[in-house]
């Protein structure tokens, strides 16, 4: 949002450091949220006719994105085509003017995305997804901080699945290597033992050798029966793994099969990736 | 030559009145460096808050003087701090709920949040004077020396006497346990790490549950405790007057800024490093130098840098060659 929208935004052209520190937060303070409905039936996720977007102008048009228990789901589609916003409309960081969120047999609309947290959603946004002066073990912390329970056991299981970060527990977020802070970034959101987990480019700007390693984490966090949701880049090899694929376009469901039908698909090939 | 007065007279003159200033200042730069990291601006309001909780601090000390409470050889002050604390910490939450949080929830840019914080200074300025008035007042009671001027002489029998005032000694006493507490508190406890998560990346910690107007309060009510230690321990070991907390902000700013804003071990060494100077600068040096050099070289005139008049011009000169040179502080802070 710029000065036009909200004049309390402008600053006027004002840069000093010295008396101002940049970098708030975009995100809403909670406010009192509806609750939950029950809605049984249908898919673990379903989030179905989702439309709105930040301002006046919507960027989502009717998307619809379904989940079944344990499966992998892949958002793929061009640069700018709403697809971290489906993500935050999920998540409940969007207000939406249609559709409805309906997370294991419950309609959670008019949830908080911290009352989501609580019903089981896990959430990996695009960027800033860590706490950088913190420790590999604070970030986890940080995770759990919903939980009152013992949750160590948690911690041991994140650590099992990154080793790396188990060695790097004391080191603060900010400072280790792009594969590194993403496992950092994906054990907080795991540290609520979601029942969902979203992710958004879990695998930008890392090597196609910790890709593929990620990829491999992902399957096995699926494998413990987590959901999952993601968006990719890396589209084809995304869509390897994913047992549901949508190719999203100007906010709007243009294709949805399973990953390999995508794959196996000559217009979906040559339109999104590359031939 | 005669180096063990010389060491007698740096101590007495510079040393130990520059370590209790220094004391002081980190104290009440933590507060700014805490309201920096956590809400994003300066607060302009940090040297009222001081004068408030100090004045709160006197009315108590007076109310229990008066009921004749005492604590022995320490000042009564002492004994008002809790309250000063809580009088203060209501002051700035009230004023938190009647006026940061309609910004805050506007999502205000920073810059405007520091003219708020001025507005707050003025009113603050006022209500302080109102209450308590604009006189120099004088509250430490109990003991007044740790070490006499005269008894150090007779026991050593040196030329230079050490003055170890008991108010100086309770300020660095109490600045350690302070910052001690403050440090653990924000490395080990569950809100302390809840306030730095928020501090680093507001709205992944509110993806994480973490309740934004909890950590926003907790640290208002840690600033206003810091401000009232600071403020109350800057009044024992020299005098309150409303007017003069106001003129502590450049110094108090000046050590958070140089000691990288948004660091908490920066406020401490910045807060030393002003201290050190400001005192250093307007010390006639006179004395100390005619015992350590040679008669032949001793100085003429009072070996003083500067009048005591232009001390925080120290304060601004240091800030702004660190700006120029050095603009994230000596310690990274989170400033550019
Ligand atoms: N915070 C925001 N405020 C306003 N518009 C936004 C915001 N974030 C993204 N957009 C706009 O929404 C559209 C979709 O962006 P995004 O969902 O980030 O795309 P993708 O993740 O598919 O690359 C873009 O046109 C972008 O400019
Ligand atoms: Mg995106």
């Amino acid at each position: 949002m710029s000065g036009k929208d909200n004049p309390y935004k402008d600053d006027r052209g004002n840069k000093d450091r010295s008396i101002t520190r940049p970098g708030g937060g975009e995100m809403d303070f909670p406010k009192k949220g509806g609750s939950a409905k029950p809605a049984p039936g249908g898919p673990f996720l379903a989030a179905e006719n989702m439309t709105g977007g930040y301002g006046a102008a919507d960027i989502l048009h009717d998307c619809t994105l379904t989940v079944d228990k344990g499966q992998i789901a892949v958002i793929v589609g061009p640069n700018g085509a709403g697809k971290s916003t489906a993500m935050k409309a999920v998540f409940g960081m969007l207000a939406l003017r249609g559709g409805h969120v309906k997370l294991d047999g419950e309609d959670i609309t008019a949830l908080s995305p911290q009352d989501r947290v609580a019903k089981g959603m896990g959430f990996v946004p695009q960027t800033n997804n860590v706490f950088p002066s913190m420790t590999v073990e604070e970030n986890l912390e940080m995770g759990a901080f919903l939980r009152h329970d013992d949750f160590a056991r948690t911690m041991d299981q994140v650590y099992d699945l990154f080793p790396i970060l188990k060695d790097k527990r004391r080191q603060a977020a900010g400072e280790l290597s792009g594969g590194q802070r993403q496992q950092v970034a994906v054990g907080r959101a795991l540290m609520t033992q979601p029942k969902l987990l979203m992710l958004d480019e879990p695998t930008a700007g890392v090597s196609p050798i910790v890709m593929d390693e990620l990829f491999d984490r992902i399957i096995e966090v699926a494998r413990t029966g987590i959901s999952i949701l993601m968006v990719e880049q890396n589209a084809r090899q995304a869509l390897e793994i994913a047992d549901r694929g949508y190719v999203l376009v100007q906010g709007a469901n243009r294709y949805t099969d399973t990953g390999q039908a995508l794959l196996a698909d000559p217009e979906v090939r040559r339109t999104f990736l590359g031939g | 030559m005669d180096l063990l007065n010389a060491i007698v007279a740096l101590l007495n003159f510079v040393v130990i009145p520059a370590t209790s200033y220094g004391a002081q200042l980190a104290l009440g730069a933590l507060g700014v460096t805490l309201i920096y990291g956590i809400l994003r601006f300066s607060n302009f309001a940090h040297g009222d808050t001081m004068a408030f909780g100090t004045a709160m601090v006197i009315l108590v000390t007076w109310a229990m003087q008066a009921m004749g409470i005492h604590l022995g050889p320490l000042p009564t002050a002492l004994l008002a701090l809790p309250f000063g604390i809580a009088l203060t910490a209501a002051l700035v939450l009230g004023t938190d709920r009647a006026v940061y949080r309609f910004y805050r929830r506007q999502k205000a840019a920073p810059v405007i949040l520091v003219i708020v914080s001025m507005g707050v200074m003025f009113i603050m300025n006022g209500v302080t004077r109102f209450i308590i008035g604009v006189d120099e007042i004088r509250f430490d009671d109990g003991a007044r020396f740790l070490i006499n001027a005269g008894d150090f002489k007779a026991a050593t029998g040196l030329a230079e006497g050490l003055a170890f005032r008991s108010t100086q000694a309770l300020t660095i006493v109490t600045a350690v346990i302070v910052v001690a507490a403050l440090f653990w508190f924000l490395n080990k406890t569950r809100t302390g790490k809840s306030m730095r998560a928020y501090s680093d990346n507001e709205d992944l910690a509110l993806l994480s549950g973490i309740n934004p107007e909890r950590v926003v309060a907790v640290t208002w009510i840690i600033a206003a405790g810091l401000a009232t230690i600071a403020g109350t321990l800057y009044g024992l070991d020299k005098s309150f007057k409303a007017f003069n907390y106001f003129q502590l902000l450049l110094p108090i700013f000046a050590s958070a800024i140089v000691g990288g804003l948004g660091s908490p071990l920066g406020a401490i060494a910045g807060g030393f490093l002003i201290a050190f100077s400001e005192v250093g600068f307007t010390y006639a040096w006179k004395k100390v130098a005619t015992y350590v050099l040679p008669e032949s070289l001793a100085p003429d005139g009072l070996a003083q840098l500067l009048s005591t008049d232009y001390k925080f011009a120290v304060s601004f000169a240091i800030l702004i060659v660190v700006l120029l040179f050095k603009p994230t502080g000596l310690f990274k802070g989170k400033s550019v």
